[in-house]
């Protein structure tokens, strides 16, 4: 008896499936929220080969829904950790390890040696990467996302007439629009039904058993225990939208196309630092750890719009906060007031600063 | 013929709406309910979200049936 007896039984998918799940392989991107459940059962499955790909390393507040991490593993790469658990738990799944985040540079090379690719991030810009790599490279697309109690699944880019994430939306949000878990909070389950809802249609794409959500996506909330479907159409404007070539792809910048606003890492803020340019820590009084530094200003983003004369001589501004998201949001304001100045908000805010 | 419409909010629009559901005179056209809607609910104006009438996704303006539901569907990017 294999381990896969149960489901090789089963009227409609069969050795059958089982065979085509075996010889498929998954390119997983986040082993987050989303990531951890879709792993579990795509491992379980018996898919012949998965790759995982996040530069993220495991926190504390984590552990309520990234259920394969443990207290052990705070501080380790999550692409590696995952893996080590299933390496040890299986034995015969091939997989890839990519400890990175997934990047207009890596994309190609990566995505070119999968079959179907799964979406477990957590933020827009890299959502439309992963959709537009997808579309240029022709690989069908499990997508799923979380907002506090609801969910949403679909499959995109499967065979002809197959509908993406630009014809569900088509306009880019910017991540200062809609808060995220570490500002919403999250029940750990949710994550959980919805990732488990987007392994289930992995699984379908791969073996050919039932219809997958393609043109359809599906709403979950989580008080209500309510469904909701939605048909959507595939359309050639969004089409539009999106770069033409993977030549054009490598030179997008996602983030800067959702917020407008051209983010840069820490080692890229250090190296633009000089007198003519005001760094300013938009954080509240009190947030842990404070940064002191020379020439740094502090202005709270509660009080920044009474304040904003203080950057008026300066022609560049480069915002940090503690997660990336309220600098966005400053750096937006004073772009409205001075749509001349060059401004920066540092991605990852504090947070990026500890490694 | 009933000219009432159900309108489903979802996520971040069901916040700043103050609840997931409201029926309303039909105003007639997708673009006439999203002045409506912005008119009561400011906070709408800055919020991206794509209609649906009957669970279909719609992109440009549209006509609404007497009696449709249209849903106000609100992006979600957590993970």
């Amino acid at each position: 008896m294999s381990r896969f007896d149960r489901q090789e039984i089963l009227p409609g998918f069969g050795k059958e499936g089982q065979q085509k799940l075996r010889n498929s392989s998954v390119l997983v991107i986040g082993a987050g929220g989303l990531g951890c459940p879709i792993l579990l059962y795509l491992a379980a499955a018996g898919v012949g080969k998965i790759g995982l790909a996040d530069g993220d390393t495991v926190a504390l507040s984590n552990l309520n829904r990234q259920v394969l991490f443990g207290v052990g593993d705070l501080g380790k790469n999550k692409a590696e950790t995952a893996v080590r658990y299933f390496q040890h738990k299986y034995d015969d799944i091939q997989w890839e390890i990519i400890p990175e985040f997934f990047s207009v540079e890596n994309a190609q090379e990566i995505i070119s040696g999968y079959d179907l690719v799964v979406d477990g991030t957590d933020n827009f810009p890299t959502r439309y990467l992963v959709n537009d790599a997808c579309v240029l490279m022709e690989k069908p697309l499990v997508f799923g996302a979380i907002y506090q109690h609801e969910g949403q699944v679909s499959v995109f880019n499967l065979g002809p007439n197959s509908a993406n994430y630009r014809d569900l939306y088509p306009k880019m949000p910017a991540a200062s629009e809609i808060p995220n878990c570490a500002d919403t909070g999250v029940l750990g389950v949710l994550p959980g039904i919805i990732g488990n809802l987007m392994a289930l249609e992995a699984i379908k794409v791969l073996s050919g058993f039932c219809k997958p959500l393609k043109n359809k996506v599906l709403f979950f909330n989580s008080l209500t225990a309510q469904t909701y479907e939605v048909e959507l159409v595939p359309s050639a404007e969004t089409r539009e939208a999106m770069p033409r070539s993977l030549a054009s792809f490598e030179i997008m910048d996602y983030e800067l196309a959702c917020e407008g606003i051209k983010q840069l890492t820490w080692s890229e803020a250090m190296r633009k630092m000089n007198s003519d340019v005001a760094f300013v820590d938009v954080r509240e009084p009190g947030e842990m750890p404070p940064l002191e530094c020379t020439g740094l200003i502090k202005i709270p983003l509660s009080n920044l719009s009474a304040q904003l004369d203080r950057l008026e001589e300066s022609e560049e501004v480069l915002f940090f906060c503690q997660s990336g998201i309220r600098s966005q949001q400053a750096a937006q304001q004073l772009q409205q007031t001075y749509p001349d100045k060059k401004i920066y908000s540092i991605r990852g805010g504090i947070n990026a600063l500890k490694t | 013929m009933n000219e009432v419409i159900l309108i489903k909010a979802f996520g971040m629009i069901a916040e700043k709406i103050g609840g997931s559901e409201l029926e309303w005179k039909n105003p007639g056209t997708l673009e006439a309910l999203r002045a409506k809607l912005e008119n009561e609910f400011p906070d709408l104006k800055a919020a991206k979200f794509g209609f649906a009438i009957n669970k279909k996704l719609l992109q440009s303006d549209a006509e609404i049936p007497a009696g449709a539901e249209v849903a106000l569907l609100p992006p979600f990017s957590g993970g």
